[in-house]
């Protein structure tokens, strides 16, 4: 099973990105292989959209779960509607390694 | 005076196919319109007549006053005898909706999450597989109390 997270850097050190559709990068990290994936966000500076096209990014690598800080209205609709699991995790200091670790147990 | 905004329809899920067409056509060359029922007049008919609730149950569900349910049902029920009628296709799109999913609190972790596969029931966190969650917004389930006053099983 594929899981994304939104991240603010590229490496397993950064923090959880508090933002959905604007954020640095998005991890995608495999539940089988333990491979971890970095994809840079393309919508980072978008005037509007950004959360759309980010649902698209992250669904066309077949994900089932998403970690964010915070998604947006437009957004929820569309991952019900994908069958996409959101998980809201309000704390900015964790880092990617740390919910992987989470994940893994 | 400006009138009313209406409320947004709340959908559990969006329908299996995205419309029906006709077959066997009896009486050759009529190339009817299709109709096109909204995915709310969709969940009506699912609610009231798959599920068999009453209309005040499945006003609550999606989350509209049972007159406005009763007027959608009415249309719902109105374009699907047409069709059959008129041997046209049915569409289901369109409609001022938003689908829901419950939510619910980890108090290990203290993540939120929701559950998409509504048919499936959570049994743990997602993110640190704690079973100590419990659910975050009042659930739609809650018919208890309106219907009682109502007194219309």
């Amino acid at each position: 099973m594929k899981i994304a997270i939104t991240s603010s850097g590229n490496s397993l050190e950064s923090k959880l990105d508090q933002r959905f559709g604007r954020c640095g990068f998005f991890v995608i990290y495999d539940t089988e292989t333990r491979g971890v994936e970095f994809i840079p966000n393309p919508n980072k500076d978008a005037q509007e959209g950004a959360g759309p096209a980010s649902v698209q990014l992250v669904a066309s690598r077949n994900v089932e779960k998403i970690v964010s800080g915070e998604f947006g209205i437009k957004i929820k609709s569309l991952l019900d509607s994908l069958k996409i699991q959101m998980i809201i995790l309000k704390q900015p200091e964790k880092s990617i390694s740390e919910i992987i670790e989470m994940l893994n147990n | 005076m400006s009138p009313r905004p209406f409320r947004i329809r709340r959908i559990s899920n969006p329908p299996p196919v995205s419309g029906f067409k006709p077959y066997g056509n009896k009486k050759s060359g009529i190339k009817a319109d299709s109709i096109f029922l909204h995915i709310e007049e969709y969940e009506a008919i699912r609610l009231c007549d798959h599920e068999m609730l009453n209309h005040n149950q499945a006003a609550i569900l999606m989350a509209v006053s049972r007159p406005t349910l009763t007027r959608i049902y009415a249309r719902a029920r109105q374009k699907i005898a047409e069709a059959l009628v008129m041997g046209r296709q049915i569409i289901i799109e369109g409609g001022k909706i938003y689908f829901d999913s419950e939510w619910y609190k980890c108090k290990a972790c203290g993540c939120f999450f929701n559950n998409p596969e509504k048919d499936e029931e959570v049994k743990e966190c997602p993110l640190c597989r704690s079973s100590n969650f419990s659910g975050y917004n009042q659930s739609i389930n809650e018919l208890e109390e309106p219907v009682a006053r109502c007194n219309d099983y």
